[in-house]
């Protein structure tokens, strides 16, 4: 019988130093909580973090680039966290920014079995600067690299035991992209489902990407509401 | 009613009836409260939504519903839910009508700078460089000048770029601009000024229209 559940110390056990990690989740809703806690317990460290943002000082992502374990972050924006920004501005972690949607895409091309995309998305800015070019149809095109990975961390709403899965709402963002990109896919799930309990039509990522579950007790206080971001 | 204000409402006015929309942070935020319902504009966020609400009143935020900046929101009948990816294949393949964007310069050109002060101010691009080049219309919302007084519409920028040549229109507290070919078109002044003022706090040359100007 096919059963992908099983315990966070045993979902997280063949997480490496010097692994690529890519964590899923936009601002808080679909970070995974729980399984970045599980990593900073594990102590691994020289990781290369993958998210569209680092979340916000000491909370998520943010708790594993202050204790000093990330050497390099790809990303997206840093604008909600100053303190990752300082680091960053230390040199005491290196970051690598791409286009948001630029980001996804070369995630989705890791997942997909492609070498890359062309994109002419910054392509008067600095960031073209260094960067290999190709002329498509007589336009000039940045070359981006695939991106792939070791190990994703998703958050999802429920699972089944094939490893379906579903999000919610403003919650799905970079976790089901994600969870094609990456060697092992461990996902943390708020509930679980008899399988048939999730419909065909609605499943959002199929169970062939999923590798382990971690079943959600409880959730972290992060996803309690936020005060500063209540008007 | 904040300057603020004044650039928000003017700016609502820009948008037509089943328009497609990105709110940029900062003055954009402000722009639905001045939208009237009939309208029916969509309003899209980054973070995978399609017909994004005011934000929520104390007591009913959801714990998975947050706009791009964090800010606890609701949704509109008819909205949508989808991943990080289709979120900018709608940006990048054309279908937001408008995108309302800050900026910290604008050129003649209409080429706007705003994610990165070296040395200063470097959080990252996020989708900002995306909705300059792709959105059908961009246009800046922005105070006419910086804190210190100094014009931000120039002839040149001279930040690093988000884009080259994407601006349509430039929503001030002063004037509503337009950049054409030509340059500089000033559309609209606001009533508490005059062409001079204009004139005077842009570095770039402004174009002033034979016939009489509309106020806001």
């Amino acid at each position: 019988m096919i059963d992908k559940t099983t315990s966070l110390e045993n979902a997280l056990k063949d997480i490496r130093d010097g692994d690529t990690i890519m964590v899923g989740g936009f601002g808080v809703p679909g970070t995974p909580f729980t399984l970045i806690d599980g990593l900073l317990d594990l102590g691994v460290s020289n990781l290369t973090l993958i998210k569209n943002e680092a979340n916000e000082d000491g909370m998520g992502l943010s708790k594993l680039i202050e204790a000093g374990r990330a050497q390099k972050l790809i990303t997206s924006h840093l604008g909600l966290n100053a303190t990752v920004i300082n680091m960053m501005n230390r040199n005491e972690i290196e970051v690598e920014f791409y286009p948001q949607g630029i980001l996804a895409e070369k995630i989705r091309a890791g997942g997909a079995g492609l070498f890359g995309i062309l994109t002419d998305i910054g392509i008067d800015t600095i960031l073209a600067e260094k960067k290999e070019k190709v002329t498509v149809d007589g336009q000039l095109a940045i070359i981006e690299p695939a991106l792939s990975a070791n190990v994703a961390l998703i958050h999802a709403a429920a699972a089944d035991r094939f490893g379906n899965l579903i999000y919610a709402k403003s919650a799905r963002n970079f976790n089901p992209i994600m969870a094609t990109a990456s060697a092992r896919v461990i996902v943390e799930a708020e509930k679980m489902v008899e399988c048939g309990g999730l419909a065909p039509d609605q499943i959002q990522t199929p169970g062939a990407f999923t590798d382990h579950i971690v079943v959600l007790d409880t959730l972290t206080k992060e996803y309690g509401i936020l005060k500063h971001h209540v008007l | 009613m904040s300057y603020k204000d004044k650039i928000a409402e003017r700016a609502a006015a820009e948008i037509q009836a089943g328009q497609i929309i990105n709110l940029g942070i900062g003055i954009p935020t402000l722009i639905p409260k001045y939208l009237e319902d009939h309208k029916e504009v969509i309003i899209h966020s980054e973070n995978g939504i399609l017909g994004m609400g005011l934000p929520c009143k104390r007591g009913t935020e959801d714990r998975n519903l947050i706009d791009a900046g964090g800010t606890y929101i609701t949704i509109e009948t008819g909205a949508s839910f989808f991943d990080s990816v289709l979120s900018f294949t709608l940006v990048r393949g054309g279908r937001l009508d408008i995108a309302f964007i800050g900026a910290l310069e604008v050129s003649a050109f209409g080429d706007i700078a705003n994610w990165i002060i070296p040395g200063k101010y470097s959080p990252g691009i996020g989708g900002g460089m995306e909705l300059a080049q792709k959105a059908r219309r961009l246009i800046v919302v922005t105070t006419h000048t910086t804190r210190d007084g100094q014009p931000k519409i120039l002839n040149i920028c001279t930040l690093p770029l988000t884009a080259k040549g994407c601006v349509n229109t430039i929503i001030t507290e002063l004037a509503v601009i337009d950049v054409l070919p030509i340059g500089l078109v000033l559309r609209e002044i606001a009533t508490n000024t005059n062409v001079e003022t204009v004139i005077a706090r842009t570095e770039a040359e402004v174009i002033i229209p034979d016939s009489e100007l509309p106020k806001f």
